[in-house]
Parts: C-alpha cells; structure tokens; sequence
C-alpha cells in the first residue's frame, strides 16, 4: 500500500500541470467548467421557459425532459462513442477535432446534463417569486428586462440556492463518470493504481477520501453564502 | 411498614373512597419545578375543573395523570388499586411495566386541546381503534359501540367515512370524546377541550360535556370557561405556580375567592365571560 | 437486429429488477437510519449520522467499484486458500448491494424527515389511548409518515434508476450492455449505428423514468385522500 501511495500521491492530487492534469486537480476542473458554463446558458434558458412564448417554452421543456429523464452515462456514451462514430463528424475539420479529444465530450456531456437540471430548479424558483412583489415591481412602472435583472432573477436566485448547491454535489459526483470516458480524473487515476496493485481498498479508498473532502468544502462554502445571501428568509 | 398509623388509616379510607386519587405530585423541567407538590382526590360522579393562568401547571399535572408527563414524585391510585411506579431515567416515575401502563390507560380516557384525532383514519376508524387494538374488544361490537357514542356526541352516521380533515373543529372535538368514550373509561381528563375552537363552535362541545357530567362520570376537566366551570362542576381546583391555591365548590371559589391571586385571576378573566 | 433489439428489451426487465429490489433494501436501511438517528441513544445517532455523511459524500460509481473489487479480491482470497476455483460475483447482486446499501443513506434522510413531519398530537394521542409502541408506529406512525416521504421516495427511485446504467460497468446484462453489444456486432453506413442503439437505449430509459413520473403521481394524489380541506 506505501508504494501505491508512493508512486501514485501526485497523480490523485494534481498529476504534471500544465499539460497532464489529473486527479482531483481534473475533477476540480471538470466539476466547475461544466457547471459554470451550464448554469450560464440556464439562466436565460430558465427565463424564457419561466415567460417566454409557447414556441420557446415547448423545446427548453422537451430538453429538460430528455436529459433528466435519462442516465448521464448514456448521454455521455452517446456524445463521446456515437457521435464521433458518425462519418459526418469524423470528416468535418472542425467538429472532428473537437469530438476526438476525450475532455472536450466529456465537459460537453456534463455541461448539457447540468444545463438542464439547473433550467428546470431555476425555472421554479422564478416562478416561486411571490406574486406580491411583481406587482409591486410592475406598479412602480419596472417592465421586461428591468424588472428580470433587478426584481425577480435576484429573488430567485436567492431561493434556488439550496437546491443548486445540492445539484453542484451531485455534479462532483457525476464526474467520476470521466473515467469511463478515459479522461485522467480522480476515478481514472485509482482504477490505474488497481490496475497496477491489485489493491483495491487503498486505490479506490483513497480517491473515496478525496472526493469526501471535496464534497465537504463545497458543503462548507454553500452553507457560507446560504448564511450570507438567506438571511432575509424568516427561520422556519 | 410493621403498624398503621391513624394517618394511614385515614389515608386508606380516602383511598377506598375515591375513584382516582393522586398524591404530591412533583414535576420539573431541568431547573424548574412547575408542579410543586399537587394532590387531588375525586369521588365517583365527581366534576372537577382546573383553572389557573398559563404555566400554572394545570395541564401538566392532567396529563401526569395518565402518565403522558413523567412525574418527578407522587403516587396514582384507580379506584383503589395503586399504579405503582418505578424511578426511571433522570429520576423520572414511570409505570413498572407496560401492561399496568396500558390498563391505566384504558381506564383513564383523554380528550386533547387539538384534538389529536388521526388523520389518515376516518371517524369511524379513529374511534374503534383503541378498543379493537388495545381492548381486545370484537370489531362489531366496538362498531355498534361507536355509533351509539356518536350518537350521543350529537353526530349521525353520516360523518362516520369522513376524515378528520373534513370536519369543522367542534365536530372532530366531538368525535375524540366519542372515541374516549368507547373505551368505557372510568375517569375522563380533558386538557382544554374548548380551547382550540372557534367561538361559535365552543358551545356544542360544552354541551356534549355537561350532558356527560349529568350522566354521572368521574371527569377531570382543565378549562379557561368560567361560567361552563360554575354551572356543571361539582369542585373547582385553582392552581397557581404548580401548587393548588384554592378548592371547593365553584359557587365558594368563583364567587367568593380568597387568595390575592385567585381574585386577579378572575378580574382579568371577566371580561371573556359573558354575562 | 431484432435480435439485438430483443436483447435491449430483455435488458429493461433487468434494469427494472435491478431497480426495485435496490429500492426495496435502500427503504428497509433507510428505516434502520433514520431510527438510528432519531434514537435517544448518543452511540446510535452517531452512528447514523456517520453513514449518512459518509456514503453520501462519496460518487457511487466509486463506492461501487470499491465494493466490487474488494469483495471479489476477497472472496478469490478464499477460494484459493480452499484451493476451490475462482467464483465471479454475480453482477446483479453485486449491483443490488451496493445500491442498496449507498441509496438506504439516502433514505435515511427521506425517512427522518418524513417521520418529523408527523404531528407529535398524533403519537401522544395513541400513547394516550394505551397503544403499544409497535402498534404507534405500525397503525399510526407509518401511514402517516408515508404520505410525507411519497415525494422522497418517487425522486430517489428515479435516482436509482438511472444509477442503474452504472452496473453495466461491472458487466450486469442491462440496456447498456445489451447496446454496446449490439454496436460491436453491427456496422452501418455511415456509422449510424452507434448512434441508433445508443438512442434506443436513452429511450428505453426515458420511458421508464416517463411512467415512474405517472405512477408516483397517482400515489401521490391516492395518499392524499382525506386531506383535503373542507371548502368552508
């Protein structure tokens, strides 16, 4: 077991930046890449499903549907193995280069995923805003994207937090499905390691540790900004 | 315990006297004692009413009665049998075994401040649940039994598939002291039955409870109705600060009260009454 | 390609009785949990504390494959010491185990919140009328605890569903694997069989999450008969 510790420490951490990032550098990455850009994209997404017209709604719901009706790990199957398997795309210049590289269908395959569980606890929270406070708002003459970006995004992104920090976690989760995928994650690294020492309780064991204590931060920083930006909520 | 002292003797003779006898009863919450030695004997056909200001202890010596509220110090006696209890956890009294619990609480019915109807059952099953389960009693006679009490309480059979939720507050009150009275009670305890309802419905239910009081039941009843208390009870017990501060017929305590704080009591309750 | 499609079909049914029977020993673990954490006893509420923080702080992939290769190392260590040939672990069970025992975590939360949610009227009220402890929670807790866990349960079964898709890693016979074989053993123009069967298995998926959504739905509104507030 020391020698798996030995030989394997840098790799679980942080493997050789710049170039060959692994570990649970990697899946620090993986986590917040998809997640920053997915709740980028949910925000507006969420909004016009929260009030936009039906021939917007309908598709943002249909997508919804879809990849939260559906295992990760397909979808990932599908956007790594299927689509790079298409003809089309291997012989197109830019989009075969793009699918061919591991990371790039991973994070896509997580950014999408993420995308949509956030659209559909975002579009909740907008259309949990307390309909006494948009009248307000509308009464004092705040219309369209005023009254979005100052009253009502900023009320719900307040509700929505404890639910989207619970999504964050279960996203750090998800990205040991990298692995699969060949991308040297924290899950990839402990399978070489058992790959190597046949030990399966410190190799996977140890990537167990590391993805507890991630989990704990994020815990511990979701909490913080709960306490900062849920203080106005009454204590139930 | 070699001889009898003419206090025991006494003591045993109030026992045989009584229906329900409790003795020095002492409760605390960590630090604080609310019930600071409180003792109370009722005769069979005895109505006794409890008043008091909120944290004067009155339903927390109620319900140290059927031991929902684990005394500290005391004694229970049932128409003559001891209860006996055991110190159990952090000093507390307890029943010595499950079996005397339960036959305690077989005899001894009580009818809560909210109710406590269950609410996933209807109003038939809330009120043969406790004789089928605990009583052993066959299921149609605890169904004829339970129509019969329903009856009493004023409802008709219409009510009997509805939930609880489905009733207005006077009407589930109704149907609990119809449930605690299909277990063929002994003693009655009632922790503020009319506390929890709206005005208007606080008079079906006092009815239902004088109608019980004339039918001549052992009934112990913790209330804020002043004139109710007057009327149907036969004794009136004050309990100020976890001690009885006064006690007698209503006509003596209500009407002519000796204590400081009996007297403010009543002034600063007056204004519920009505005239 | 019927064959194959009979294949993927095949492969739901097990994805199904993968599912249930996880489900089924996930509650019976969350009930042990949540007791666990609502016992007065210091030891017990640690106890439970500790699994619910721990499982759920770490991927079940991860849990999965530590599981898996650990009882595997250890059972291979047994038949050589008996000098027996070498047992594989059975998929299926491998996957019910560890499912199981990481959503039971789970559960336990969805439990002890539910168990909260009851009114302590109701219990006192039992306890009053000189009902038993087993029969408190038997006649009056569960049901009662049931109408408010309705929602944790339809939400972590469809969890578990999808997690189902994971065990065909360790070579369970489901709708993924039965996909994968499909693709290894076909070839189309233009690739496009990569993509079929992979969609065909998403939507085996998709309809099976699409009709727990109905049937929890109907549960739902059933248990919540005789609730519902008179109009006044």
């Amino acid at each position: 077991m020391i020698d798996l510790i030995k030989q394997y420490w840098q790799p679980y951490l942080w493997g050789s930046p710049p170039n060959h990032i692994s570990g649970l550098a990697m899946t620090l990455w993986l986590t917040v890449a998809s997640c920053v850009m997915g709740f980028a994209f949910a925000l507006p997404l969420s909004v016009a499903r929260a009030a936009g017209p039906s021939w917007l709604r309908w598709p943002i719901w249909v997508f919804t549907f879809v990849f939260r009706g559906t295992p990760l790990y397909i979808q990932l199957l599908i956007i790594y193995s299927a689509i790079y398997g298409l003809d089309f795309v291997r012989n197109t210049p830019g989009l075969g280069a793009f699918f061919k590289d591991a990371l790039n269908c991973t994070i896509l395959a997580f950014t999408v995923n993420t995308c949509a569980y956030t659209t559909e606890l975002l579009t909740g929270a907008v259309k949990a805003t307390p309909r006494g406070e948009v009248e307000a708002a509308r009464s004092l003459g705040l219309a369209g994207a005023s009254l979005y970006l100052r009253i009502i995004l900023p009320s719900a992104l307040r509700r929505a937090l404890p639910a989207y920090s619970n999504e964050v976690i279960l996203m750090l989760h998800a990205t040991s499905l990298a692995a699969t995928a060949t991308v040297p994650d924290l899950l990839k690294v402990a399978r070489d390691a058992y790959a190597d020492y046949y030990l399966p309780f410190p190799a996977f064991g140890i990537a167990a540790i590391l993805y507890a204590c991630l989990s704990m931060t994020f815990i511990w920083l979701f909490r913080k900004a709960e306490q900062k930006w849920l203080r106005h909520l009454p204590t139930t | 315990m070699a001889e009898a002292s003419a206090h025991d003797i006494t003591s045993i003779q109030v026992r045989v006297m009584n229906k329900l006898a409790v003795e020095n009863i002492h409760k605390r919450y960590g630090e604080t004692e609310v019930l600071k030695g409180v003792s109370l004997a009722a005769r069979p056909g005895d109505v006794i009413s409890i008043l008091g200001s909120s944290g004067s202890g009155k339903s927390t010596f109620l319900r140290c009665i059927n031991l929902l509220e684990q005394p500290n110090q005391g004694a229970i006696w049932l128409d003559d049998q001891e209860i006996k209890l055991r110190p159990g956890k952090h000093g507390m009294l307890r029943a010595e075994n499950q079996k005397a619990l339960q036959q305690l609480r077989t005899k001894v019915s009580m009818v809560f401040q909210s109710f406590n109807l269950w609410s996933h059952l209807n109003v038939l099953q809330n009120i043969i649940e406790a004789p089928v389960h605990v009583k052993k009693v066959p299921k149609p006679e605890a169904i004829t039994k339970a129509r019969a009490n329903l009856a009493k309480v004023g409802l008709n059979t219409d009510v009997e598939k509805k939930y609880p939720a489905q009733l207005s507050g006077g009407q589930q009150q109704r149907v609990a002291i119809a449930r605690a009275l299909t277990m063929d009670p002994e003693v009655m305890l009632f922790d503020e039955p009319t506390s929890a309802l709206d005005p208007e419905l606080v008079g079906e239910v006092l009815k239902v409870i004088q109608a019980l009081a004339t039918e001549g039941r052992t009934m112990i009843i913790v209330t804020h109705e002043m004139n109710f208390a007057r009327h149907v009870s036969n004794r009136v017990v004050f309990l100020s600060e976890g001690k009885i501060e006064e006690e007698g017929p209503p006509d003596e305590v209500l009407g002519r009260p000796k204590s400081e704080r009996l007297v403010q009591f009543l002034s600063g309750n007056r204004w519920h009454k009505d005239t | 390609m019927s064959g194959y499609l009979r294949q993927l079909l095949a492969g739901i049914v097990v994805t199904i009785e993968l599912a249930s029977l996880s489900l089924l020993i996930a509650f019976v673990l969350g009930l042990l949990g949540a007791a666990a954490k609502l016992s007065p006893n210091r030891w017990l509420a640690m106890a439970g504390s500790a699994y619910t923080t721990v499982i759920r702080a770490v991927p079940d992939l991860v849990l999965m494959l530590l599981m898996y290769y650990s009882v595997q190392n250890l059972v291979n260590a047994l038949t050589d010491l008996l000098g027996q040939p070498q047992i594989d672990i059975d998929p299926f069970i491998a996957g019910v185990s560890v499912l199981g025992f990481i959503y039971g975590a789970y559960f336990t939360e969805t439990i002890r919140g539910a168990v909260k949610a009851v009114p302590r009227g109701q219990l006192e009220a039992a306890a009053a009328f000189g009902l038993t402890r087993w029969q408190t929670f038997s006649r009056i807790l569960f049901p009662q605890m049931m109408r408010f866990a309705l929602p944790g349960i339809s939400n972590n079964w469809q969890v578990i569903l999808k997690a189902t898709a994971l065990v065909s890693i360790i070579n369970l016979h489901e709708v993924i694997y039965a996909a994968q074989a499909a693709i290894k053993g076909s070839s189309w123009p233009g690739g496009l069989h990569v993509l079929f069967y992979l969609s065909v298995a998403g939507l085996l998926y998709l309809a099976l999450t699409t009709v727990s959504n109905f049937v929890f739905g109907y549960l739902e509104k059933r248990y919540a008969a005789g609730f519902e507030r008179m109009a006044r």
